[in-house]
């Protein structure tokens, strides 16, 4: 058999929005709990944790857009004018959250403008990810190759559901990151709070998997038949087995484990949702092979990415490395 | 506030606007990162201290630049999409490798990269900063390669075939990405992009010469900066011209609408130099004209017959107005390029580079420049594309996305309201960081040989 060219893109592009997801996700995380500071050298610090890794972390939304474009450019031109509304905010709001890193540091007076911004900014791409997620789960209308809905329809009580499910997400991943980067008082205060928000967090998967099945006949048949059943066992479990890690880690003082345990959450409730989506690309309309970019394009865009993600994944920890370890007030080069 | 506009033209005005913010910061990043691992270099290779205060000068305005540069291109990778959906399924399967070869070649690199050059010399030591800076700056141009070879295969298809489906689809990579533009795009480009910062650089340096803050950084700054000037301004002029005759062989409508020729000349068409372009009569009014110029110009014969708009169909004319003048302005401002450099040349080889404060208020004058050229540039191209997308097979009014204009009117409407504050603030904040002398705002204590005559002066700036 010849290689499915088209089942290893999926499972590329699902890669970079996972990693994408885990990666900004904290970054974006971090950006949320800055309200929880009212201490501008303590907010100082929180960015810092992040400040030389977050376009890193943002490039993998890139390589999302992009490699959709690439790979299944029908999805592309589906997906994006049908979340016309929640990306475009998303795409602002990332403005406003990306200058904030270095604007804050260029002004006294309006240093609480940024602060804001760096807030607003990330809360809104936050939720907007959210949205995006929920109305792509809920199915998108398509007549012929092209999106044929309203520039409304992505708003529903269960897109907002999501929405607020993945900020709660995000803030957990943030307070568990800062819990490993930071000292004393900033680091026990985000203790405190990883609690709420994982409690909060796990919540939220319960009621959003609760809901997902009825959504649409085809997502009940892939959970209750096999093999997907086999799934809806196993992750269930590694869920519970993960919150258990990310309890008893924050109830140790533990520096990684609690950040670690809530990436793993984060993953497996996007194995989840890729085991609701699967085969299609756009619920529920496409599928990976119908949305597929020919072959000669497939093949191309391959073999540079299997050279360069590797060596991409390697400098990216690379700079994690040099990075390493707490951050302290009055670090950084400004 | 966007009644009675079209979806269509809405798209339109918000892509060209978000564009042309984005191309400010690339054409000044990509310079500024040159510059930058050129500086470094000349640190570790020579440990001349005015080296590493450079360094750090620009590093900053960097940081902020590029900043500014990530944000407003993110928004553009997705509006391919989110307003051009048509076209981002036709020609998916042709752009889209090269936007994700951008990503994983350039992006990732620049980013990966750029937290070490700005916050960790201490950390990884000089040789692997010096590294982290070069990675950098090689991220950039590749950046510009990729996006470049993106655009030229609009302008200048090549290398595919159209399948059932209507999509583009891809048969030979090497034509399509070194498709016929796409050389003389990319110089042109890259040196607008070196040329763009030469005159920011030098006239932040010529802008502190003439307040009185001399110093030995300050006099670096400008020398570099002229030397640059020098080299590129006439490769620009050079590379420019053979891009046009490049685009009279494939985009010859689009040359006819820049050189103001509505009719053809048999026998040798004169270069208006300027004039008022009149679409309704199709004709130039009162225009001053060289004849035999433009044939010799671009047939390099005086009496070559050039053709003009007049054999072009009304629904496939590009907007003169348009072009004339925004082509006039990058000419215009190439030359006045050239002459700074020459003039600098001059004031060099008597001695006496630091001295001119004529030099220096034109530096100061002409520090915009080269963002004005390149703004010009760009129009000129893709103004100078309609009414196509991709060049004589699918039209700008064929691409669009099936969204309702008020939907695109707010997002415009948001777009520059967003766009003019964001950035309206970084440009402040990056005007201030220029503001403050590289030499310390006059309290160095390494003090040159002209400086004693213009301690005055710097005794009545305040101090900072
Ligand atoms: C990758 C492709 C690409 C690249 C590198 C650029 N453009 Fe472009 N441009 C387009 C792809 C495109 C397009 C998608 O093809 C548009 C959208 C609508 C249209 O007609 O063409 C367009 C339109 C468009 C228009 C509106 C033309 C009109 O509607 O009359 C302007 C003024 C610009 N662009 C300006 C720029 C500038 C300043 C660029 C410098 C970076 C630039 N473009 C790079
Ligand atoms: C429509 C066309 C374009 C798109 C979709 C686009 C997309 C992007 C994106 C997504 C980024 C952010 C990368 C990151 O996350 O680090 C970016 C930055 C950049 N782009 Fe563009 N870009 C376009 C046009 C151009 C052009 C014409 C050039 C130059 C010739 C250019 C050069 C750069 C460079 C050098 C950067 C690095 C950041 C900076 O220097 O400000 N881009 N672009
Ligand atoms: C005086 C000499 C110059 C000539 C003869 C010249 C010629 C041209 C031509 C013919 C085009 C349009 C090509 C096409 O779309 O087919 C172009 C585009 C452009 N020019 Fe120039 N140019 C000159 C100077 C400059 C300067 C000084 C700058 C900036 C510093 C500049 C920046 C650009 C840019 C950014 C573009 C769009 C990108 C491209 O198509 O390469 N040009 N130029």
């Amino acid at each position: 058999m010849e290689f499915d060219l088209a089942f290893i893109w999926a499972g590329i592009i699902a890669f970079a929005v996972l990693t994408y997801v885990i990666l900004d996700g904290f970054d974006l995380g971090v950006g949320i709990l800055f309200p929880m500071s009212r201490d501008s050298g303590e907010r100082g610090v929180m960015m810092n944790t992040i400040a030389p890794v977050w376009d890193g972390n943002e490039t993998w939304l890139v390589l999302g857009g992009g490699g959709l474009f690439a790979v299944f450019p029908l999805a592309y031109s589906v997906i994006m004018p049908a979340l016309y509304m929640p990306i475009i905010l998303m795409l602002l709001a990332l403005v406003f959250r990306g200058v904030a890193f270095e604007y804050r540091w260029r002004t006294e007076r309006w240093r609480k403008v940024w602060d804001c911004a760096f807030f607003g900014g990330s809360l809104v791409a936050g939720f907007m990810q959210g949205v995006a997620l929920g109305a792509l789960v809920q199915g998108i209308k398509v007549v012929g190759r092209a999106y044929a809905g309203g520039w409304w329809d992505w708003l529903s009580p269960f897109s907002v559901l999501t929405g607020i499910a993945v900020l709660a997400g995000y803030a957990l991943l943030g307070a568990t990151w800062l819990n490993y980067k930071t000292t004393g008082e900033l680091q026990r205060k985000m203790r405190r709070l990883a609690r709420p928000l994982a409690a909060a967090t796990l919540g939220f998967i319960g009621i959003v998997s609760a809901l997902t099945p009825f959504l649409d006949p085809v997502y009940f048949q892939r959970w209750f038949n096999l093999p997907g059943s086999l799934f809806s066992v196993v992750v269930p479990s590694l869920v519970a087995l993960a919150a258990w890690q990310l309890w008893k880690g924050l109830k140790h003082g533990d520096d990684l484990r609690p950040f670690l345990a809530a990436l793993s959450l984060f993953i497996l409730g996007f194995i989840g949702i890729g085991i609701s989506f699967y085969p299609h690309i756009v619920p529920p309309s496409l599928t990976i092979w119908q949305a597929a970019a020919p072959d000669s394009s497939l093949s191309f865009t391959l073999v540079g990415t299997v050279v360069l993600i590797p060596m991409i994944l390697a400098y990216t920890a690379y700079a994690y490395w040099v990075f390493r370890g707490k951050v302290r007030a009055g670090e950084g080069y400004h | 506030m966007f009644d009675g506009f079209t979806a269509e033209t809405l798209a339109r005005i918000q892509f060209a606007f978000t564009i042309s913010f984005h191309i400010i910061f690339p054409a000044f990043s990509i310079g500024l990162a040159s510059f930058l691992a050129l500086l470094n270099a000349m640190w570790l290779k020579t440990r001349d201290h005015t080296y590493l205060a450079l360094f750090d000068y620009w590093k900053r305005i960097f940081a902020v630049v590029f900043g500014m540069g990530v944000v407003s291109g993110i928004v553009m990778s997705y509006q391919f999409g989110t307003n051009w959906a048509v076209f981002s399924d036709k020609t998916g399967p042709i752009l889209g490798p090269m936007m994700a070869y951008e990503v994983m070649s350039a992006f990732f690199l620049e980013a990966g990269f750029l937290g070490i050059m700005l916050f960790g010399r201490e950390r990884v030591g000089n040789g692997l900063h010096m590294f982290a800076t070069l990675m950098v700056a090689i991220g950039t141009l590749m950046s510009a390669t990729w996006i470049l070879a993106v655009n030229s295969w609009m302008q200048t298809p090549a290398g595919f075939v159209i399948g059932d489906n209507g999509q583009f689809l891809p048969q030979d990579w090497w034509q399509i990405v070194f498709n016929p533009s796409f050389p003389y795009r990319l110089t042109h480009m890259v040196l607008a992009a070196y040329l763009t910062t030469s005159f920011v650089v030098a006239g932040v340096a010529a802008w502190h010469l003439l307040r009185g803050r001399d110093g030995p950084v300050t006099r670096r700054m400008f020398s570099m900066a002229m030397w640059m000037i020098v080299i590129t301004a006439p490769l620009q002029i050079f590379a420019g011209d053979s891009h046009g005759l490049n685009t009279l062989e494939y985009q010859p409508a689009k040359i006819s609408a820049m050189e103001g020729h509505y009719q053809s000349h048999p026998d040798g068409a004169p270069l208006i130099l300027f004039g008022i372009p009149n679409p309704a009569e199709k004709r130039i009014d009162y225009a001053v004209e060289i004849p035999k110029l433009s044939s010799l110009i671009l047939k390099h014969s005086l009496n070559a017959p050039l053709d003009g708009l007049d054999k072009v169909p009304d629904d496939e004319e590009p907007p003169v107005t348009v072009l004339f003048w925004s082509f006039r302005i990058m000419v215009g401002l190439g030359f006045a390029m050239l002459g700074v450099g020459l003039w600098s040349l001059w004031r060099r080889w008597q001695g006496n580079l630091y001295g001119d404060h004529w030099l220096q208020r034109a530096a100061v004058m002409m520090g915009p420049a080269g963002f004005v050229a390149v703004l010009a540039g760009w129009i000129t191209t893709e103004v100078g594309r309609q009414p196509y997308t991709v060049y004589g097979l699918l039209r700008t009014s064929e691409s669009l996305s099936p969204i309702a204009a008020p939907a695109v009117g707010a997002s415009l409407l948001a777009f520059i309201i967003v766009y003019f504050f964001v950035f309206g603030a970084g440009t402040f904040y990056i005007l201030r960081l220029m503001a403050k002398g590289a030499d310390g705002d006059g309290n160095t204590h390494d003090k040159g040989p002209l400086r004693v005559a213009v301690m005055e002066s710097v005794k009545a700036q305040p101090g900072e």
